[in-house]
């Protein structure tokens, strides 16, 4: 071999030498990867989630079911799925939506994307008596906490149009809120062309009255706000108490792909709107009646809102537990921003602001900013504990960061599996948090659970934060989608079981056998019927084709558990009936032939006799 | 055999004294207590029924645990197996028996105030007919409600006997059978009696023993 077939030999060599050390593959999990943080000694989680049968989980988790349209109860800590509250949508399990009473409380829309239960507060503090969601049509409504069933459904409330910054109620329950996420021209129905977008459009911030005795709710009064997209709000307590704070991203304005041009602004805004002063001019006189509500224009009527910069596109605002701080942040930054209240207070005295957003001042967020807490990537939602710890959820850092109120230190992360939105402590947003507890909301379970195909459950993660350290308890999944979820103490409820006999006022209530049976007039038929173990009486109604039928059933049974369905087949009617109800169901006997009906919920031994015909002749 | 009697007679004339006056006032506001307290308590558990369900007889009424609930659930229940419905208006000891207990309670005040070792002994008596047949009343109301039952029953069950005290598996159901507070003053009636009785006699004898005495 000549010098030269050496050297290419001897390169040759070096060179596959140099690849094989050098040389590595792409790796197969992320390098270094240890035990998960912040999950916790097995035994420990085991001991601290395990409800034994037959025992009782200390809280009641309520939890928003998103589109679902519904409210999903949980026990905590075991996470067990109680039962599914039926609120915007039909539910055939309960009947909701089949009888006339419901049915018409839904009205024409059978959907509705529920987002932020709120708990009835009492001096800032859940009293158990009712809980209020949200929908996006502009809809609030009200579940009684003494029989866990939707009692009224409020809306759709005039100009509102996107429903999403509620229901968020004040610290003694005398408003519900709402605001336009989507803002339109209004009164609604009316329209503008999409480029008078900035000016035509108005954004819309309502409220919405309680009755302090029944929970009813009726019309309060709104306040035209410029076209921001309206996200999130919190009521003010304590020292802030009178104060309700609304997140806003989109203050520029802007229209088509938002993610872009609507995220062009370094700073967007919370309005900190003073309630009672608006309560006080509507009292005065002082709103135009735009859609059939009165409203107030910030332009007309000073003194009502403020704008607070806050970090480019917030998400959720959060009152501490005293009402001293307001905690929002951008949600695409690093940082969450501590406002003070006393220094909000003394920026509008001093008129410390920095312009105006179509008559509302913006105030200057140097002068009423405490702190920046570098919580982490993605800052969203922030629950309180009972000793001065605050929870922020980190979307993008897919995390909870605990940081402590005053000194903005970061003591703690524990990671979510994946991607935390909202999460909820134990009776962490009211003026007495009670730790121990903290669910994280994740809109990602990829590789959590079994797999169930493409429509992917939500999860929800047990976090025990009675310690220094946060500590993951249990993974549980939760049907889509939980946007807030609020945890209550088991015993600040007290829900009947079955409504007492003396309680029903229907007018066609029958509580006898006896007076079972079908009455004329015209062609309108009214079946009275008694549902008792294990009879449908009558056991046969007899109608002409083309007759209005009311059939009014009553469950005579006093027995908790003893419900009884009726399903009426080929006429689409499914009903339930609790112990001691009655309910009614109106429809007309169009098909001609011999229906069968039977109760649908296994009651007794010999729940299958439990049947009847409708003979439409 | 005549003296006998006489002697017999001598002895039932003889005034009470203090003591068992005493006891019989006792006796007689011990039968108060029927008036609001249960007689007899029967208690049914069975695996869905783990709270129970309780009925309390009265001498006047029937009434069922859970504010009355639990009577009506029992019916339902019975209502399979073609039982009678338990309805106060079946009872006609609600009727009579109020009466007899407030009747009694006047003839132990009259005995007291009036009385002799006689009508102690016949009060004694009546007490007792009154008790046993108010247990065999009883028995036999629940004998009828367990063999009188409808032969269309959607389920059949041979004739039974629901326990008139203790326990017993019916079905699945556990039933259970005691006495209550009220029965418990009514024997405490039959013990007062018992003793006044016992007092009564004794003391008798001691004085119709020195009576002879002086006598002879």
């Amino acid at each position: 071999m000549n010098p030269r077939k050496w050297l290419a030999a001897g390169l040759t060599i070096l060179f596959f030498g140099a690849v094989l050390i050098l040389g590595r593959c792409a790796p197969s999990a992320p390098k270094g990867k240890k035990a998960i943080a912040g999950s916790s000694d097995l035994a420990i989680a085991a001991q601290k989630t395990y409800v034994a049968p037959g025992d009782l989980d200390e809280y009641y988790m309520f939890a928003s079911g998103g589109h679902s349209g519904q409210i999903y109860v949980y026990g905590i800590p075991s996470m067990r799925h109680l039962s599914t509250i039926p609120v915007y949508t039909p539910y055939p399990a309960t009947g909701y939506g089949f009888d006339d009473e419901t049915k018409k409380m839904l009205g024409n829309l059978t959907w509705g994307d529920v987002h932020h239960p709120a708990l009835s507060e009492t001096n800032g503090d859940y009293d158990g008596r009712w809980l209020f969601v949200n929908e996006m049509n502009g809809r609030v409504a009200r579940i009684d906490l003494r029989d866990f069933k939707t009692r009224q459904i409020f809306g759709p409330m005039p100009n509102i149009s996107g429903n999403h910054a509620s229901s968020f109620v004040t610290p003694n329950t005398e408003y519900a809120v709402m605001a336009s996420r989507f803002s339109i021209p209004i009164p609604k129905g009316t329209t503008a062309p999409i480029e008078k977008y900035a000016t035509d459009y108005k954004g819309v911030i309502a409220a919405v009255k309680i009755d302090a005795k029944t929970g009813e709710m009726s019309q309060g009064f709104e306040i035209l706000m410029p076209p921001f997209d309206y996200d999130l709000g919190d009521a003010g307590k304590k020292v802030s108490d009178g104060w309700v704070f609304f997140t806003c991203y989109n203050s520029e304005r802007a229209t088509g792909k938002l993610e872009v041009t609507a995220s062009q602004r370094d700073r967007d805004y919370i309005a900190a709107v003073d309630w009672r002063a608006a309560e006080k001019a509507i009292a005065e006189g002082k709103g135009d009646l735009i859609g059939g509500v009165k409203v107030l224009d910030p332009r007309k009527v000073p003194g009502v809102v403020y704008l607070m910069p806050c970090g480019k596109s917030p998400h959720g605002v959060d009152v501490a537990p005293d009402g001293k701080w307001i905690i929002g942040s951008g949600k695409l930054q690093g940082v969450t921003t501590a406002f003070n209240f006393e220094k909000v207070q003394t920026a509008i005295r001093n008129k410390d602001f920095t312009g105006d957003e179509d008559g509302i001042p913006v105030l200057k967020y140097e002068s009423i900013k405490d702190a920046e807490v570098p919580v982490g990537l993605g800052p969203l939602h922030t629950q309180f504990g009972p000793d001065g710890f605050a929870y922020t959820s980190l979307f993008v850092d897919s995390a909870i960061a605990k940081w402590k109120l005053g000194t903005w230190e970061v003591v703690d992360k524990v990671p979510m599996s994946y991607s935390i939105g909202h999460l909820a402590a134990a009776e962490g947003d009211t003026v007495s948090p009670d730790g121990k507890y903290l669910v994280g909301l994740n809109k990602l379970s990829h590789g959590r659970h079994l797999s169930v195909g493409p429509s992917q459950p939500e999860s929800s993660q047990l976090v025990d934060i009675s310690e220094e350290k946060m500590k993951i308890l249990a993974d549980a999944f939760t049907e889509p989608e939980p946007h807030y979820a609020q945890i209550i103490k088991a015993d600040k409820l007290k829900p009947i079981e079955v409504y007492p006999k003396a309680e029903n006022k229907n007018p066609l209530a029958i509580w006898d056998l006896k007076d079972a049976g079908v009455t004329r007039e015209g062609s309108n038929v009214t079946a009275k019927v008694v549902l008792v173990r294990s009879t449908i009486s009558p056991t046969a109604i007899e109608v002409n084709r083309g007759d209005l039928v009311k059939i009014a059933m009553t469950n005579i049974e006093q027995t908790t558990d003893e419900l009884h369905g009726f399903g009426l087949l080929d006429y689409n009617i499914n009903i339930v009936v609790d112990p001691g109800e009655t309910k009614t169901v109106t429809f007309r006997a169009d098909k001609p032939g011999v229906f069968p009906y039977y109760c649908t919920n296994f009651c007794s031994a010999l729940h299958q006799e439990m049947q009847g015909y409708l003979i439409v002749k | 055999m005549k003296n006998v009697f006489e002697r017999a007679n001598r002895y039932l004339n003889l005034p009470l004294e203090l003591g068992p006056r005493g006891l019989l006032v006792l006796a007689a506001l011990l039968l108060l207590p029927t008036y609001f307290l249960p007689l007899w308590k029967l208690t049914m558990f069975a695996p869905q029924y783990p709270d129970g369900l309780r009925l309390g007889i009265y001498s006047f009424k029937l009434e069922g645990g859970n504010a009355g609930q639990d009577t009506k659930e029992i019916n339902l229940l019975n209502h399979y197996i073609g039982m009678k419905d338990l309805a106060a208006g079946d009872f006609t000891e609600f009727k009579w028996m109020p009466f007899v207990i407030g009747a009694l309670a006047l003839l132990l005040l009259r005995t007291a105030v009036l009385g002799k070792l006689g009508t102690l002994v016949d009060l004694f008596v009546l007490f007792f007919y009154f008790a046993a047949f108010s247990l065999w009343s009883f028995g036999y109301k629940l004998y009828r409600y367990g063999h009188d039952l409808a032969p269309t029953a959607a389920v059949k069950v041979p004739p039974f006997m629901p326990p008139l005290y203790g326990h017993r598996k019916l079905a699945n159901f556990d039933v259970y059978s005691y006495p209550a507070a009220g029965s418990y003053a009514l024997a405490a009636v039959a013990v007062l009696l018992a003793v006044a009785l016992w007092l009564a006699w004794r003391e008798s004898r001691s004085e119709i023993a020195s009576e002879t005495r002086m006598a002879g």
